[in-house]
Formats: structure tokens, C-alpha cells, sequence
């Protein structure tokens, strides 16, 4: 039976839900809930990935509201990371 | 006897209190003196990251709303795993630690500013950082004001509206600048918060953090260490004054019952808490709020709405409104500012009317709609008139609006030398004394160098008031006033004197002014003002004033 482990890298597209984009108190509370998953996830968008833990590279990313972002993580418990992220990137966290 | 220094008192009033001076901005570091080790400069790195950490998550604790969310993510920034990857990387090129950190700082700093709109309006947030970092690692006071559990005196060199935003009253109990002006920012907020201040105070800067002090914002001097019995006596002083403060209320009015109405000065409608203060009305309500931030003009319903809650809130009480105020140096994108590099001598207030047909009739429409919803007695007035012709133009046009009380500001020396003129055509005058200063004296309000020049007690601006007020007093036309001098109490005396019926401030000014008023007589007050006018120079009319009321 297949592992996780082999299935390579799962990525998931993400739509940016803060109407502010992700900038400061959207941007800071995905990085807290990337640093709290068991793999490193990386996030994209149009250009070389950086760590979502990274709260100055996700704000660096200059994501838009309605832009679309690409999630992507390897190993054990990958899928579920990248789920929890993508979940909370799509919410508009400033209204939260 | 305990050692004095001497200053200019801007903001009546006494406080004891230890001397915590405020840290100076961080610079550009000078280039390092020796290479660092790698290991031991990053370890010290990460240790004041997340010193300052620790330090933003304890504040974000105790602070609500936007600030919170700001000092949250600013914590996160400073255990940004890519940022401490990076000042290691700096460290191990032989950088110093505050160094390290400077440079990994820099290089998100561009990327965020390379991103553009909201995310660079985050670099504050990295600069912030960045200093509060170094000065941990340098040893040096925190920049900005210090953060305190327990109530202090503030001293700086200058302070400056970002200094003071989150000043905390319960815990500042005075504030003494070695620079600034009778109209510095320092005079003006201490004013608006009602507490002690001196300014111009040299030597102020040296003195030992947590030295006790008594600060005399009447008499300007500051007594380093007082003895047990002076500290009494002080104490005995602030809380026979605070108490007198608490017990007055109720309309101005001199000793003999001379109505000198007091009025309150507000920056937006959404400041209408401020009618649950003991105050007449509002004096000036400025209008630019509405229009600011925007890319488009308001429209009338939105102007309407936005009054009608202010009107509501001071219901039966008098409001005047001023129309917007804007220009070259407050450009908005839908209003036409003109050429011009001198701003306040270009295109603002009323003259942008020319370019922008319409702009000040739906301003007006939009004010009278909302007063006729309202119980208020609601005035309007023009900002930046030079002539009575251009003051007839605009009263014409606010009666055809439907206006029942209209009137300008007087803020341009020309139009205050034609005051009896213009008393024929307006129903009341305000005159701004912080515009008014700036035009008579040449002087750029915002060149802190020339505050002297601005400082309110000069002869020459006062010569200008008494004239005004006096050419309204002759034609039964109320000329009050809505500057910064009116908020002093001994000058409030000295406008009473002239002849002015209102008086329009910050709502901390309020009380100490009515306090002010209600212990002479006007005889008393035509006498202060007549040596007021009659000093050569403002320092004198202040200190003779001053004197003269012991």
C-alpha cells in the first residue's frame, strides 16, 4: 500500500479571501498555522515558492484579494497541511 | 535649595514625577570596528529578536483593536524563521550582531516596499523593529515613548505627533521639551490633554532619568529633587487646582458675569462624544475628514448623513462648521488644486472654489439639509477669505443655501485691517490665530526654528484680534476665536479683554479656562490685554500677563 511519503509533493490553488490580501494580521495568522504543521508548506505565487511560516515572505508575496496563490508540501501529514493552510488563506481573516 | 532650570510654561498646572527622557531615533550604524564571530553575534542577534518579541506580545496583550493586530504581526515578524536565517547569514560574513540584523532587516524592507500599497506600508512596522532591536543590542533607550507601568515626567528634546499618539494621561503627568515653541506640538497636545508642560527648557535632556521632579506649567520652572516639604507643597497646590477644576461648570463668564461663550474645536463628526462635554457648543467643526482618503467626493447624502450624527449628538446647542480647508499641501484627486509650490499661499479653502464649480454648494446644501433635521443652531464659514469681497461672495451664496448665520474666518492679515468692513457683510467672524500667525509673521507653521515667531502672545497678532474684535464689538457682530490662543487661560483673558464673545478649544483646555474667566472681572481683563498689547515682545506679554495675575 501506497505511503503519503511516496505520493511526492501535493499542491492545492488557493484563492486569497482577506479583502486586504494578505498583509499583516491575515498574513501573520498563516504563518503561526504554518509553523504549526509537521512539514515545511511553501507558497507561490507567480514566481519561486517561499515558507508560509515566514510571515515577512508571505506579506513579500504582495497577494491580492482574489489572487490565486499555490500551496505545496512533502512528506508525512503534507495533504492535511496544505489543507488546514488553503482553509484558512480562502477566509476573509479580516473580518474575523 | 534645590537646583532650578527655567523654561517657557505653555500648559498651566503642577506634577511630581521622575524624569524618564524619551530615546531618540535610531541612525545609520557606523561602519564596524572589528569583525564578529559568526556564532556568538547571531546567538546574540536571536536573543534580542526575541527579547523585542516577547516584549511587542506583552504590549499586544494589554492593547485592543488595529494596535493589537499591529504588535501581533510585528511579534511574528520578529521570529520570522526566514529573517533569523538571514541575519545568520549576515553574521557569518563577519557582521556585528546590531549590524547582522540591520542588514537582513533592509532586505525584506525593500521587497515589502518593491510590493507596493498595503504591504509597504509594513516597512514602518520592519523599521520599528529594526530599532527596537538595535537599541536592546547597543544598550541604548528605546526609541519613542517609553513603556511604563507607573507615572512618570516626559522629557525630549522635541516631540513630535507620532511621539504622542499613544501618550497615556494616566501615566504621563506632565511633559518638559529642552526645544519646541509656545505653539510646538508639545504645547498643543499637553494643552488638549490638560496636562503640566514646559518648553524651551535648556538643559532638560541632561537630567538623570528617574530624577524626581516638580514641573510648574504656570511659571515654567522645573525643581530637580525637591525636598519632602516642597513636594507637599506642590501636591497641596495640583489638588486645591484639579479640585477647582473639578467644581466648575456651566457656561463662561467672568467674575461679574460678563458671557464669554466656551466652545469646543472638533477634527471630524465622529468625534460627537464630545458633546457629553460641559461645553456651549462646537466652535470650529473642521470638515476635511469627509473628504480626505478618498478618491472621489462625497456625495451630498453621505455629507448630510455624516453631519446629521454630530447635530444630533449637540442637539440645542450651537454648531459652527467650517467648509473644507484643503489644497496644494492636502491635494485631493477629485478637486483641482492649480499651480503653485508655496502652499499655503496657493489654491486653499475658499479660492479652490474658481476650479471646482459646485464643490462648496453641495457642501452647503448638504450642511443646511442636515441642520433643519437637527435641533442645533447651525453656523457655517469659509476658511482662507483675504478680502470683504470674497467674505460677501460667501455669504451671499450660505443664505442662498438657506443659511440663517454665516460668517469667515479671519485668518489673513488683509481682511483683519479691513475689519470694520467686513462687519457689514458677515453675521459673525472666527478668527483663526495659527493661520492668522503664519500670515502675518511669514512664517511656515510647520518650521518648528520659527516658533517664536508664531508664539500667540506676539504683540503684532494680538494688535490684529483687538482690531477685529473690537470693529465687531462696535457693529454688534460676534467675533470669537478658534485657534490655539484661546485655549490658553491667561491669554483667554487677554482675547476677553479685546472684546471677543467665544472662545473655541481642545476639550482638556476647556475646564482651566472657565476656571480662568470666572476669577476676574472684565475691567480685569481690558486692563491685562492693554499690557498685554503694550509689551515690546511675546515673552514679556506672557511674563507680565502672568505676573500681573500673581
Amino acid at each position: 500500500m501506497a505511503m503519503e511519503t511516496s505520493a511526492g509533493p501535493v499542491t492545492n490553488d488557493v484563492v486569497v479571501g482577506s479583502r486586504v490580501g494578505l498583509h499583516a494580521r491575515p498574513a501573520a495568522l498563516v504563518a503561526q498555522a504554518a509553523a504549526a504543521q509537521p512539514v515545511i508548506v511553501q507558497i507561490a505565487k507567480d514566481g519561486a515558492p517561499v515558507q508560509a511560516r515566514s510571515v515577512l515572505s508571505l506579506i513579500s508575496l504582495g497577494a491580492k484579494c482574489g489572487d490565486t496563490v499555490t500551496l505545496s508540501a512533502e512528506g508525512d501529514g503534507a495533504p492535511a497541511a496544505v489543507a488546514a493552510l488553503a482553509e484558512l488563506i480562502a477566509r476573509d481573516l479580516d473580518a474575523e | 535649595m534645590s537646583d532650578q532650570l527655567s523654561g517657557t510654561g505653555v500648559s498651566p498646572g503642577i506634577a511630581v514625577g521622575p524624569v524618564v527622557q524619551m530615546g531618540l531615533p535610531i541612525g545609520e550604524l557606523p561602519e564596524p570596528t572589528a569583525r564578529g564571530d559568526a556564532q556568538l553575534e547571531t546567538q546574540r542577534a536571536n536573543r534580542a529578536l526575541d527579547e523585542v518579541a516577547r516584549d511587542l506580545e506583552r504590549r499586544q496583550e494589554r492593547a485592543t483593536g488595529t494596535a493589537a493586530e499591529v504588535l501581533f504581526a510585528q511579534s511574528m515578524m520578529a521570529r520570522d524563521p526566514v529573517l533569523l536565517d538571514a541575519v545568520a547569514a549576515e553574521a557569518a560574513t563577519g557582521r556585528p550582531a546590531p549590524h547582522a540584523v540591520n542588514a537582513a532587516i533592509r532586505g525584506f524592507r525593500e521587497q515589502l516596499v518593491a510590493a507596493g500599497g498595503y504591504m509597504a506600508e509594513r516597512a514602518a512596522d520592519l523599521d520599528d523593529l529594526r530599532n527596537r532591536c538595535i537599541a536592546r543590542l547597543l544598550h541604548l533607550p528605546m526609541p519613542g515613548v517609553p513603556d511604563r507601568d507607573d507615572p512618570f515626567v516626559l522629557v525630549a528634546g522635541d516631540l513630535a505627533p507620532a511621539d504622542t499618539v499613544d501618550l497615556d494621561p494616566a501615566l504621563v503627568v506632565a511633559l518638559v521639551t529642552e526645544r519646541g515653541g509656545a505653539t510646538s506640538h508639545t504645547a498643543i497636545i499637553a494643552k488638549a490633554m490638560g496636562l503640566p508642560a514646559v518648553v524651551t527648557c535648556p538643559g532638560i535632556t541632561a537630567v538623570r532619568e528617574e530624577t524626581r521632579v516638580i514641573v510648574d506649567g504656570s511659571t515654567g520652572l522645573v525643581t530637580l529633587d525637591p525636598a519632602d516639604d516642597q513636594v507637599a507643597a506642590a501636591q497641596r497646590r495640583a489638588a486645591a487646582r484639579a479640585e477647582l477644576l473639578e467644581s466648575s461648570s456651566g457656561p463662561g463668564r467672568t467674575l461679574d458675569g460678563q458671557r464669554v461663550e466656551l466652545l469646543l474645536n472638533l477634527g471630524s463628526t465622529s468625534e460627537a462624544d464630545a458633546a457629553d462635554v460641559d461645553a456651549e457648543g462646537v466652535g470650529l467643526l473642521r470638515t476635511e475628514f469627509l473628504f480626505l482618503d478618498r478618491t472621489t467626493e462625497p456625495t451630498v447624502d453621505e455629507q448630510v448623513e455624516a453631519y446629521a450624527r454630530l447635530f444630533a449628538a449637540f442637539g440645542g446647542r450651537k454648531v459652527v462648521v467650517r467648509t473644507l480647508d484643503v489644497g496644494a499641501d492636502k491635494p485631493l484627486p477629485f478637486v483641482e488644486p492649480g499651480p503653485g509650490d508655496n502652499p499655503a499661499l496657493g489654491l486653499r479653502g475658499w479660492r479652490l472654489g474658481e476650479r471646482n464649480p459646485g464643490l462648496l454648494e453641495r457642501q452647503l446644501d448638504a450642511i443646511a439639509a442636515a441642520a433643519a433635521g437637527s435641533q442645533c443652531d447651525t453656523w457655517v464659514m469659509a476658511p482662507m477669505i483675504a478680502t470683504v469681497e470674497e467674505a460677501a461672495a460667501f455669504t451671499d451664496r450660505a443664505h442662498a443655501a438657506g443659511h440663517a448665520t454665516a460668517g469667515v474666518m479671519v485668518e489673513v492679515p488683509s481682511l483683519a485691517l479691513r475689519a470694520g468692513e467686513l462687519m457689514r457683510v458677515v453675521d459673525f467672524v472666527s478668527i483663526g490665530t495659527n493661520d492668522l500667525s503664519q500670515y502675518t509673521f511669514a512664517a511656515d507653521r510647520l518650521v518648528g526654528e520659527l516658533g517664536d515667531l508664531l508664539d500667540p502672545w506676539q504683540p503684532a497678532l494680538l494688535e490684529l484680534v483687538a482690531r477685529t474684535a473690537q470693529a465687531g464689538v462696535a457693529a454688534h457682530v460676534p467675533v470669537g476665536v478658534c485657534g490655539e490662543a484661546a485655549s490658553d487661560p491667561y491669554l483667554a483673558l487677554v482675547l476677553a479683554g479685546v472684546g471677543c464673545s467665544s472662545l473655541s478649544m481642545a476639550r482638556g483646555s476647556l475646564p482651566q479656562v472657565r476656571v480662568s474667566l470666572a476669577g476676574v472681572t472684565v475691567q480685569r481683563c481690558r486692563d491685562l490685554a492693554q499690557i498685554a498689547l503694550a509689551a515690546p515682545d511675546a515673552r514679556t506679554a506672557r511674563a507680565k500677563t502672568a505676573a500681573e495675575l500673581g
